[in-house]
Parts: C-alpha cells; sequence; structure tokens
C-alpha cells in the first residue's frame, strides 16, 4: 500500500469525488447564503454572481440570534463546567477511595448508560415546571448534567495514574481534594479537554430538551432558535442559510481547531481507547 | 487510625455528592416519575387518580400507537445497516490515503456529524425543495418529475433516513477507521504473497477482524435511531397521513399538544423498555464476545 500505482490514483480521485459529493450539501448552503435572493430562486448557479452579505445582516440584526447565542453559550459553558466537575469528583471517588456503597454506586452509574433520556422528557418536564425552572437557563441545563459516561471514562483513567505518586503526595501531607485537584486533574489534562469539548459540542447541538423546556423566543437556544426565522418572517432561502451558518459556526469552529481531541472523546465514549 | 477511616469516608462523600444529587433529582427521580405518572390520569401538570393499567390497555388499542411503532421500526430498518455499511466503505477508502491528503477528506466526511440537527434539516430542506431544489434536476431526470419528498407519503421516510445517514454517518466512519488501523499490514502483505485478490482479504482479513467494532456499531446505531424525533419533528411533522409518525413524537403530542401526562408517560415507558431490552441484548452479545 502507500505506493503510487494507477489502482491508487485511482481510488485518491474516486475518494475525492466522494467527499466532495458528501460535503455538498455544506458547500450549497454556505454558497446560498451569500447570493442575493433573487438570484437564489433564479439560477443554480455554483457561485455566487453577486456576492450579498445582506443575509447575515438579516440574521444578526432582525433576528433574536445575538440573544439565542448568548443563551447557547451561557448554557452550554456551565453544563460543560458542571458535567466535567460533578464527573471527575465522582470518578476520582470510584477509582481511589473506599467508601460503603462504592460498589452499588459504580453499578448504578453503568446501568444508566441504557436509560434513554428522551424518554425521561415528560417527567423531567413536570420536574422543572415544579421548580419554576420553565423558560429558564437553569432549567436548560439541570437535565443535561448527568452523563455517566464522563463519571466511567475518568474513573478509567484515574486507574492507571501510578500508586506512587498518590503515596508521595500523601507522605507531603495533601488532603484528598488537593491530590485530584493538584496531581490527578493536571496528569490527565488531554482527557478533561476532549470530554470538555464533546460535551460542549453535544449541548449546543441539543434540541429536543431546550426545545421543550423554552416557550419564549427570549430564553430558546440557537439550535432551537434558527426554526423560528423560517416561521415568521416566511421562507427565504439565502436568509435561511445565513442564519444555519452562523448557527453551526461555533461547533464546526471548535471541531476543526481540536478535531484530534473531538476524534479522542468520541471513541472514549463508545468505548474504545483513543 | 479508626478517625482517619472516618475521615476519608467523609472525604469520600463530599466528593460524590455533587454528582449524587444531581443524578437522584434530575435521572432517578425523573424515572421513577415516568413509571408512576403512568398508572395515572394526570395531566400534563397537576394530579392525577390512579387508573391502574387503564393507560397501558388505551395504548394497545390506539391506532397511532401501532402507526409509530410500525414506523420506527421501519426508520430503523431504512437506516441501522445501511448506515453501518455506509461507514465501513467511506472508512475503507479513508483508510488507504496518507498525510494531509486523509485529513482533509476526513474532515469532508465527518463534518456533517457536528452540526446541530436545526442545520442539518434546513439546509436539506432547501436542497430538497420543490421548486428551487438542487437535487430536483436529478430527481426529475429518474422519476420524470419533481417531487416533494416530505409531503410524500412513499417518498418522507426514506428521505428523512437518508437525511440521517448523511448526518450521523461521521461517527461511523471514526470508528471503523481506527478498528482498520488496528489490523497490522503484514496480514495483508503475507496474504498477497500468498495470491489472495483484495476481495479474499477483505473476506478473510478485515471482515472477521472488523466484525467486534461492526457489532458495535450495529447496536449503538439501533438503540439511537430507536429515538428518533427531531429530524421528523422538523421535516415533515410526522406526516403526510401519518406515515412518519414515530414512538417519541406520539409521547410528545400526548403530553405537551394534549394534556394528557399519564398516557404520554405510558407510551414513554413502553420506548423505555424497548431500548433498555436491546441494551441488555447488547450487553449480552458483548459478554459473549469477551469470552
Amino acid at each position: 500500500m502507500g505506493r503510487i500505482s494507477p489502482s491508487n490514483i485511482l481510488l485518491l480521485i474516486f475518494t475525492l469525488i466522494a467527499a466532495c459529493a458528501w460535503a455538498f450539501p455544506l458547500y450549497w448552503a454556505i454558497v446560498t447564503s451569500l447570493k442575493p435572493e433573487p438570484e437564489v430562486v433564479g439560477s443554480l448557479s455554483f457561485w455566487p454572481q453577486t456576492f450579498d452579505i445582506s443575509s447575515y445582516a438579516f440574521a444578526l440584526f432582525d433576528t433574536n440570534l445575538v440573544r439565542w447565542y448568548i443563551n447557547s453559550i451561557g448554557t452550554s459553558v456551565l453544563i460543560t463546567g458542571i458535567v466535567i466537575m460533578i464527573s471527575m469528583m465522582c470518578g476520582y471517588a470510584l477509582s481511589q477511595l473506599v467508601f460503603p456503597g462504592r460498589r452499588v454506586l459504580f453499578l448504578v452509574v453503568l446501568a444508566s448508560f441504557m436509560v434513554p433520556s428522551q424518554a425521561l422528557v415528560v417527567s423531567q418536564f413536570v420536574l422543572m415546571h415544579k421548580f419554576g425552572m420553565v423558560n429558564t437557563w437553569g432549567g436548560i441545563i439541570l437535565p443535561q448534567v448527568i452523563i455517566p459516561v464522563v463519571v466511567i471514562v475518568y474513573k478509567q483513567f484515574f486507574d492507571s495514574v501510578p500508586r506512587e505518586l498518590r503515596e508521595a503526595a500523601k507522605l507531603d501531607g495533601c488532603s484528598e481534594f488537593q491530590i485530584l485537584f493538584k496531581l490527578y486533574l493536571p496528569l490527565n489534562w488531554g482527557i478533561t479537554a476532549a470530554l470538555s469539548i464533546i460535551t460542549f459540542i453535544m449541548s449546543w447541538n441539543n434540541f429536543l430538551w431546550p426545545f421543550l423546556v423554552t416557550t419564549s423566543e427570549e430564553m430558546m437556544t440557537v439550535t432551537v432558535g434558527i426554526t423560528q426565522v423560517g416561521d415568521s418572517f416566511g421562507v427565504q432561502y439565502a436568509r435561511d442559510m445565513a442564519v444555519a451558518v452562523m448557527a453551526a459556526m461555533p461547533v464546526a469552529a471548535a471541531y476543526l481547531v481540536f478535531q484530534r481531541r473531538v476524534t479522542q472523546a468520541i471513541m472514549l465514549s463508545s468505548g474504545i481507547k483513543g | 487510625m479508626r478517625l482517619k477511616s472516618r475521615n476519608r469516608t467523609v472525604t469520600a462523600l463530599l466528593l460524590i455528592a455533587p454528582f449524587v444529587i444531581c443524578y437522584l433529582v434530575v435521572f432517578a427521580y425523573p424515572v421513577y416519575k415516568m413509571f408512576a405518572m403512568s398508572f395515572t390520569d394526570a395531566p400534563l401538570i397537576g394530579e392525577g387518580e390512579w387508573i391502574g393499567f387503564d393507560n397501558y390497555i388505551r395504548m394497545f388499542e390506539h391506532k397511532l400507537f401501532y402507526t409509530s411503532v410500525y414506523n420506527t421500526l421501519y426508520f430503523v430498518l431504512l437506516t441501522v445497516v445501511p448506515n453501518t455499511l455506509i461507514g465501513l466503505g467511506i472508512a475503507m477508502m479513508v483508510v488507504r490515503l496518507k498525510g494531509w491528503i486523509q485529513a482533509g477528506i476526513l474532515v469532508l466526511f465527518f463534518m456533517p456529524y457536528i452540526l446541530p440537527v436545526t442545520v442539518v434539516t434546513q439546509i436539506w430542506q432547501w436542497i430538497l425543495d420543490q421548486q428551487f431544489g438542487v437535487v430536483q434536476p436529478l430527481i426529475e431526470a429518474v422519476v420524470g418529475r419533481r417531487i416533494s419528498v416530505f409531503r410524500d407519503p412513499v417518498w418522507a421516510m426514506p428521505m428523512v433516513a437518508l437525511v440521517t445517514i448523511w448526518w450521523t454517518n461521521g461517527f461511523n466512519v471514526l470508528l471503523f477507521i481506527s478498528a482498520l488501523r488496528n489490523i497490522p499490514d503484514d496480514y495483508y502483505e503475507a496474504a498477497s504473497l500468498d495470491g489472495a485478490s483484495r476481495l479474499q482479504q477483505f473476506r478473510r482479513i478485515t471482515w472477521p477482524l472488523l466484525w467486534p467494532v461492526t457489532a458495535l456499531v450495529l447496536t449503538l446505531q439501533l438503540i439511537l435511531q430507536l429515538k428518533i424525533f427531531d429530524q421528523i419533528y422538523l421535516m415533515t411533522q410526522g406526516g403526510p397521513f401519518n406515515s412518519t409518525y414515530v414512538l417519541l413524537q406520539l409521547v410528545y403530542r400526548e403530553a405537551f399538544g394534549r394534556n394528557q401526562g399519564g398516557y404520554a408517560s405510558a407510551v414513554a415507558v413502553a420506548l423505555f423498555v424497548i431500548i433498555v431490552a436491546v441494551s441488555v441484548l447488547q450487553y449480552q452479545l458483548l459478554k459473549a464476545r469477551g469470552k
């Protein structure tokens, strides 16, 4: 393999065509967003005859996009922070400490992998309503903070930290909290980064729950909000595509910048060591 | 000594407390509440009377429930195996490339997976638009007329499946690529020395060594696609003529559209039971494989 032979070149060309065809919808969305509306419906040109960024201006100034951005960034950052924090501490305790109920907790967390959170939306909504959290950030955030697989990944990584380091830290008089935050966490920055990025992307992209728990347009996240643009202004595809491109930008950028981490996180959370 | 071990327990409890408390409140309690509500006639908000198994009896007499089960299974059929095979095919093409070309092509295939579902559905609604959609000329060339695919009972579900495959395939590609990379090159070299053809190599080396990951991808896909809702809701709303109505949408409609919290919970329990059963089966399969 790897040698330059006619069959390899053929394969490369074929793969390239397939990849471009696969990514074509993305290209088409971007191109459409840069065309003036009459050109969008007037011709199938694969490159804008006149560049027009008024759709982006519309998205920014005439919709609630900025407001949705703030909601999405705020809730996704908070969800990520909370998920990482509580899962890391729990994973550490499961990995390094002896306490009553440890085995039960471990099994319960493992069993939770099977629970489809989508089936829980009705009772979670009832609960959030009881808390007075419908249409609030808290309501968006709370049901998303339990991600069992993060606990298990942390436990596995903490399991493989050499015992000697821990003993040395103990002799220096460190408390368990210090050992976790000054020793185990720095040793596992890589995995923390990977899990944070994937959690951020997943909560940014979550549709069902934010859609149910936000009824006022003001409180929607970007992922939910962009469906409102077509509804209230009628279908105008250049605008729709501009809004879609803006909604996808942060996660697409996060993926492009942190590709390796995203891949690693996906492998880990599906049970394959990355 | 005793004091020290008690201290240790206290520390451990402090460390697990935030997770455990959140878990009990937003995860364990809703599971209990879902089962409890399914035996009452509660509206979405507010208390209801205990009515035993009435909701379940009603469910099994509800025509739309069977339609939803049927459509959910139809969607699973249309997505799970094709999505796995396409992922494998793409992975086998990509894994043979090298360096930045490989990285670049992988990005093109993987990018859709990272997008929010609403972005995906908006893009495809534009692409498939009956009047101005860019693929309509293609559809016209094949079937002879333009089709409003999401308003056509025959086309709607396969098109939702197609969009879903496009959206989620990147995940499968990643898993298959990492599995393919784990197969030592020596195997193939030895096989070609023995004169094995590409097809033989695939059947005798790649496929058997890949099977554990293939099984994993299949079951992950199965569980994921049983929970179909977002794409359907955004593209067809279950129509036309309920031809794309799925289980989770029935839960949504009963709870949020018709204020039937109790009955919606019963349907949710059905979905819950199906998915847990599939997961247990998957676990058993994985365990059997481990032996």
